[in-house]
């Protein structure tokens, strides 16, 4: 899993530049797919199984974006302006580093502050590409880099840039591998542009016409000294999530996980998110709506270069996410 | 289709084209109530339409049919309405509380006048007078709460709670420049509507006049969603913010330039463009000699923002005509850019294939 | 005509959370279901009832949507034997101090909204409207009772009983938006007696307060033809008094703006004008914050309408409405019902239509 893990979450791909990060996917799950499909939004959807007796229709969706940054002006000296991609907050850019999708790396930089304690504006920072004018510059306006941290593996805990939401994607792909007699049809969707508003999953929602959807996302977590008050830890199981900012979970499928959960003697907590959302939202309001939820992996530091998740909680992420599925669901 | 035949089949920008901006322009059509701009529209196209249709939210959505068989089926799609005003509180002596649809900067606002209702009753955006204020009442914008739409005491001619008003601004040419209101986004129907009556053979064209996108993007959404295409492109107009910086530092943030050409979109804050598109715009552009400029990724969005997302996805793109001071009483526009926008625009759909699609995102 | 005093108070004494709409439902399930042809519940748990017209077949439909769901809070985490919490929809915290409030655990557990001693507070909080994040609920039992009861995800509602004050006026929480449930509930007894060429689909909707998800769904599964969205607007009362709200007991409002068809809005104006029913405008410059919002842009688009009922002390446990203005509300529903010819799509046009009064 760990190095599955790496693979993913190394390769770039912010959101609408998704097309490195799902090669890399459909090689790995290509052996394993009855179909396989790239629809207009670039989402990877992997079809298998058919509909038995008690089965539903279930989407599954995990997103392959990440955010990012696109360079919005190379200045007469070679510094490269930029633009955020998704939810990137200003105060870990400065002395980040960047790789673009053409290879080239920078360094983030900034214009001298009045104050050295505060934070830069994403206005008043750039990218430094080693260049002295735009000739020399190895990037151009619209051109689209990830943040760059390498993969390190603590024993229990492992940390990366993009474990949101890589680090779920690869519970998909090791899940569509184990479950085997499914009575449902399944469709495992590895979704593009989450970061900017959920737009993959939209229209792959639309398209499949699932009866049930359940996206995979990380979440964020309670542990931490003087951190956010939330009933979620690292390394105490996935979490089931009851309501994020953006939906509440159908209470008959959160039921449904709890009960698989206990039934497998799985570890799960329950997860209330203040802020944030995922690709379950998208799925519950399409077309004449669907039950919707998710199971999340804890994560500290979100949205920064360097995530951190408990790899128990992702192996048993993958546990109870192929138990319910390789089961009948029942909606009560 | 040669490149020849095509360069010699580019619709231009003659005196017709100019009065008919001129007419949409002048026009009075707030989002939510684009009955003017409609009703210009389907009598410029009802003859070269196939098939006009008035949807539930009032987009005039059109088709012209191809003459090849089984065609890419293309949606272009231009939004009528504009940013403006409503009255919603009858204050007595002919003022008249109004709020903001639509974006416009409190600024803009002081000291205008404007058009009321489907008359198009004539009313201004006072002011306090200077020698009643302080210093420091001026260093801060008025607030929307202190701002009036005054129609005269009396109020003989009867203007309403629930009217909408907008800039009185009358469309004017500047040497190279065309100067009005609204032209966010009446150069993008003025353009759409010489695509439709100069249609390439070789694409199915589902013209898209959209209502309320200054609300929202609410009219795109439905009309993408009933038209269901194969690919849209959106054509709106982007602001330049090409004036000089306060510290004549390099202006690094000036979205696009005039005179630079029609701007292709990346990235805003409602769209990923779709590479394929971004790109057949930008070699269509190289292999005729036509100008083009990127816009720079960063807010804004555009009619692409709803359509993208419809149904199970639809690759899509806009492309603006650049113009300085959207959303204000003036907009300044070049006629060379919008020459140029319907240029690469009608260039690209002759270009436009089934095949193109067929690569991945 | 049934008094509909009772079972409103009895319908707001409901637990009825966005999301858990289910107690609800089943009793407006039991009251619309004597009126109606057909019952279902969609896949996010609306509530759909359909009551056919005698026009020729294919007939036209007009929706009616009310949400059922109601704000409250949600527990988020249990701190030494006290629990802390979030909202669902949206809830000012400031009338949240020494609100007393139902603990949905594994029983229902009366509790109170506890705000700490400010020296106990984070400083900025100190003095000023303390912040959701720092507030506790309190339900007297020790902790370990607490553990066993109460878990992250339980629900918890406003406890206010219905009340009675002057002027026929009912007071509770919940009246946002069950009020309009009562209003379509009437309208359905009005049409007991009375002819109607459309078909009416009766919907109460879920999630409203949260995603607009029924004003969403509703309409994609329904197709109906023109769908109209009963919410409540803002009643004038201390500190609201601007043109966003309206008088109380002067009559239900009729949106007038982009998210409302003018052709169906002057359709409601002329029946009120011909039979009297006091109304009120609604002015709505961008949008309505009703599941019309959500029901306009549905698939192929649909012509949409907001009829408000006026509300004081909207999002609060003591909302007020007027017994009358939600009557009048079910009365215009079914009187223009009645009124809809079968031919009334060929002519809707969003053009020529003039505001009159």
């Amino acid at each position: 899993m760990k190095s599955l893990i790496k693979k993913l979450v190394e390769t770039v791909g912010p959101s609408g530049y998704e097309s490195k990060i799902r090669e890399v996917i459909r090689g790995e799950v290509e052996g394993f797919a009855d179909e396989i499909q790239v629809d207009a939004m670039g989402n990877l959807i992997i079809k298998k199984g058919e509909k038995k007796e008690g089965g539903l229709r279930v989407m599954l969706s995990a997103h392959i974006d990440e955010i990012g940054v696109m360079v919005t002006h190379v200045d007469k000296n070679g510094f490269a302006r930029f633009t955020t991609i998704g939810g990137v907050r200003p105060h870990t850019c400065y002395g980040s580093r960047v790789r673009f999708m053409n290879g080239s790396a920078g360094v983030i930089g900034g214009e001298r502050l009045e104050n050295a304690n505060h934070v830069h504006t994403i206005e008043s920072m750039y990218i430094d590409l080693g260049a002295s004018n735009p000739e020399d510059c190895p990037v151009k306006v619209g051109d689209v880099a990830a943040f760059d941290r390498p993969f390190e593996d603590l024993g229990n805990r492992v940390i990366s840039k993009a474990m949101d939401d890589r680090v779920c994607a690869a519970i998909l792909i090791e899940t569509l591998k184990l479950v085997k007699n499914s009575p449902h049809e399944l469709f495992f969707v590895f979704s593009t542009q989450e970061e900017v508003g959920l737009r993959g999953a939209t229209t792959a929602a639309y398209a499949i016409d699932p009866s049930l959807g359940i996206a995979v996302d990380v979440t964020m977590s309670g542990d931490t000294p003087r951190g956010i008050k939330m009933d979620v830890s690292l390394g105490k199981g996935p979490a089931i999530k009851v309501k994020d900012g953006g939906m509440l979970a159908d209470p008959r499928l959160v039921d449904a996980m709890v009960q698989c959960a206990k039934k497998q003697k799985i570890p799960y907590q329950l997860e209330v998110l203040l802020g944030g959302t995922t690709d379950a939202k998208a799925m519950q309001i399409s077309r004449a709506g669907m039950p919707a939820g998710c199971v999340s992996v804890p994560t500290r530091y979100v949205h920064t270069p360097s995530e951190m998740v408990d790899i128990n909680d992702v192996n048993n992420a993958v546990k109870l996410l192929s138990a319910l599925i390789s089961e009948p669901i029942k909606l009560v | 289709m040669k490149s020849k035949k095509i360069l010699n089949q580019i619709p231009e920008i003659g005196e017709g084209q100019i009065k008919l901006l001129e007419k949409l322009s002048n026009a009075v059509s707030v989002s939510g109530e684009e009955s003017e701009v409609r009703a210009i529209v389907i009598e410029e196209i009802k003859d070269f339409a196939d098939d006009v249709k008035v949807d539930a939210l009032g987009n005039v959505l059109v088709t012209r049919k191809s003459k090849v068989k089984d065609p890419i089926r293309v949606m272009v799609a231009a939004h009528m309405d504009e940013v403006g005003f409503m009255l919603v509180d009858d204050e007595g002596e002919g003022l008249f509380r109004f709020e903001i649809i639509g974006g416009i900067d409190n600024r803009q606002l002081v000291g205008k006048p404007v058009l009321v209702g489907k008359e198009k009753l004539p009313g201004v955006i006072g002011a306090k007078p200077i020698h009643l204020t302080t210093a420091d009442e001026r260093k801060n914008p008025i607030p929307l709460d202190n701002l009036r739409i005054d129609v005269g005491p009396g109020n003989s001619k009867k203007c309403k709670v629930g009217d909408r008003a907008t800039f009185a601004t009358r469309f004017e040419i500047w040497g190279p420049s065309l100067v009005g209101k609204a032209l966010d986004d009446r150069l993008g129907v003025a353009t759409l509507i010489e695509l439709i009556k100069h249609m390439p053979e070789n694409i199915e064209l589902l013209a898209a006049f959209t209502v309320q996108e200054e609300n929202g993007l609410r009219g795109a959404r439905v009309a993408a969603y009933s038209m269901n295409p194969d690919i849209a492109f959106v054509l709106d107009s982007t602001p330049a913010n090409d004036l000089p910086v306060w510290d004549d530092e390099e202006n690094s943030r000036y979205n696009v330039k005039l005179n630079h050409g029609p701007a292709i979109y990346r990235l805003d804050a409602s769209t990923l463009s779709d590479p394929r598109l971004i790109n057949l715009l930008a070699e269509t552009g190289d292999q005729y000699g036509i100008p083009y400029q990127f816009r720079q990724p960063g807010k804004g969005g555009t009619d692409a923002g709803a359509i993208h997302k419809q149904r199970g996805g639809i690759p899509s793109v806009s492309i603006s005509v650049p113009g300085r001071y959207a959303h204000t009483a003036i907009l300044i526009a070049r006629r060379e850019d919008w020459k140029n926008t319907l240029a690469l625009m009608y260039a690209t759909l002759c270009n436009v294939t089934k095949e193109l699609f067929l690569t991945e995102r | 005509m049934t008094d509909l005093k009772e079972t409103l108070k009895k319908l707001i004494s409901l637990p009825g959370l966005s999301g858990y709409e289910a107690p609800a439902r089943e009793v407006i399930e039991a009251a619309w279901l004597p009126m109606v042809d057909e019952v279902s519940v969609s896949p996010l748990g609306s509530l759909h009832a359909l009551r056919r017209g005698s026009g020729p077949e294919p007939r036209p439909s007009i929706l009616l949507a009310a949400h059922m769901d109601a704000i409250g809070l949600m527990v988020t985490g249990i701190q030494d034997g006290l629990l802390r919490f979030t909202e669902v929809g949206g809830v000012d915290p400031r009338i949240l101090p020494g609100l007393r409030v139902t603990v949905h655990g594994r029983k229902d557990l009366p509790a109170v909204v506890v705000q700490p001693a400010d020296y106990l507070l984070e400083p900025s909080q100190r003095g000023k409207s303390v912040a959701m994040d720092y507030l506790f609920i309190d339900t007297g039992l020790e902790e370990s009772e607490v553990d066993e009861l109460v878990k992250v995800g339980d629900l918890v509602s406003f406890a206010q009983e219905p009340l009675e004050l002057s002027g026929k006026t009912i007071v509770g929480h919940s009246l946002d938006n069950r009020i309009s449930v009562a209003a379509i509930t009437y309208c359905l007894q009005e049409l007991q007696h009375m002819k109607h060429k459309w078909d009416v689909w009766a919907v109460a909707t879920v999630q409203e307060e949260e995603t607009l998800g029924g004003g969403f769904t509703s309409p994609f599964e329904l197709n109906p033809t023109i769908a109209v969205a009963i919410d409540v607007t803002f009643g004038k009362g201390p500190g609201a008094n601007d043109w966003r709200t309206v008088s109380l007991s002067k009559g239900p409002t009729l949106g007038w703006g982009p998210n409302a068809h003018p052709y169906v809005h002057k359709k409601f104006l002329e029946v009120a004008e011909d039979l009297e029913i006091p109304f009120q405008k609604e002015y709505i410059p961008r949008h309505s914050g009703t599941d019309a919002y959500a029901m306009q842009v549905v698939a192929g688009g649909y012509p949409t309408m907001v009829i408000g009922i006026p509300l004081r002390y909207m999002h609060t446990p003591v909302e007020m409405i007027a017994m009358k203005d939600m009557e009048r509300a079910g009365r215009l529903l079914a009187e223009t019902i009645v009124r809809l010819e079968v031919d009334f799509m060929d002519k809707i046009t969003w053009d020529e239509v003039k505001d009159e009064e």
